[in-house]
């Protein structure tokens, strides 16, 4: 029989039991220790880059995105316990983000930020 | 006179004070994943707003004139290290560790007003270079953009001393946990939009 009673329990997440999970289904004091490294490793490697000037600026603007990228996926998978959580807050987050993210594009596009006359 | 008892499992009450939904997930968690969804839409629009006028302010001084790189990195790595002691505030109350729970809320406020004392720093060596908010394009999407995010972690200061008076008065029990979750999902969201800021806004070259 299963239990849904507490506010802790796993809701059709799709994923099984994951080693240093603890009973409420987020990662040990550990993990997050090691993430919390991996971020700061990262911020550090992307103020490193920034300062090699032998980078060309759309390698440079590429390499800086996709760090971003990590850093922003690893906080909201592990810190905000999507990976563990939900999928119905999973979906309610990436709906907000692909609607920012279209909002983002419709506006650049609007507005002709990619004409060759703007630049 | 038979007389009826409540039962939690019985009713529409969940353990905490959490009532039952359709989903089985509780409301106040749904309610704040909608306003986190919702917030990106407010960033959305101020990130684009800078990177649509982004180089083309007609006087300046310019980004590249002002920011300081090696001085925003350490605060974003003070913010991204806050996101680590707010999850071991939540570990600890979820064990029913009130000390360390007072510790890592203490600390993770601690380390947000050092962002926040940082930012007002910053906001006053611009304004001292001759940028403020009417200065140029940039000034405007700048303060705004950077105002906005300052002044929501201020807010998640202020909800975390909250907790720490909850907790030092007693009421905040393990059972509550998911308060702590809630502003530490808060929190967490206050720190992603900062690791988009610190890259679009101050790493990526104009």
């Amino acid at each position: 029989m299963t239990d849904t009673t507490t506010s802790h329990v796993e809701h059709d997440t799709g994923h099984g039991e994951a080693p240093g999970v603890t009973e409420h289904g987020h990662p040990s004091d550990g993990q997050y220790v090691v993430v919390a490294l991996v971020l700061g490793a990262v911020t550090g490697i992307e103020v490193a880059v920034y300062y090699i000037s032998a980078i060309p600026k759309h390698l440079l603007t590429t390499m800086l995105i996709v760090m971003s990228g990590v850093k922003f996926t690893a906080v909201v998978l592990w810190f905000m316990h999507l990976k563990f959580d939900s999928r119905v807050f999973r979906r309610l987050f990436a709906t907000g983000l692909v609607l920012a993210f279209a909002v983002f594009l419709i506006v650049l596009t609007t507005m002709h930020f990619y004409s060759p006359s703007r630049r | 006179m038979a007389t009826t008892t409540a039962d939690p499992t019985d009713h529409d009450v969940l353990e905490a004070g959490h009532h039952r939904t359709a989903t089985g997930l509780t409301n106040e968690k749904i309610a704040m994943w909608a306003f986190l969804a919702s917030d990106c839409l407010l960033f959305g629009a101020l990130i684009t707003t800078y990177v649509l006028y982004r180089g083309r302010s007609v006087v300046g001084p310019r980004p590249h004139n002002i920011y300081d790189i090696p001085y925003t990195s350490v605060s974003s790595f003070v913010l991204l290290m806050s996101s680590l002691t707010m999850v071991l505030a939540l570990s600890a109350i979820q064990r029913g560790d009130q000390r360390r729970l007072r510790v890592w809320l203490l600390t993770t406020a601690l380390l947000g007003s050092v962002f926040i004392g940082g930012q007002v720093y910053e906001f006053t060596t611009f304004v001292r270079k001759g940028l403020t908010i009417h200065t140029n394009v940039f000034g405007s999407t700048f303060f705004v953009l950077t105002g906005f995010h300052g002044t929501h972690v201020f807010v998640g200061v202020l909800m975390l001393m909250s907790l720490f008076s909850l907790s030092l008065k007693g009421k905040l029990p393990q059972e509550k946990s998911q308060t702590v979750e809630l502003v530490g999902l808060y929190w967490h969201f206050v720190d992603i939009i900062w690791i988009l800021i610190f890259t679009l806004i101050y790493l990526i070259p104009t």
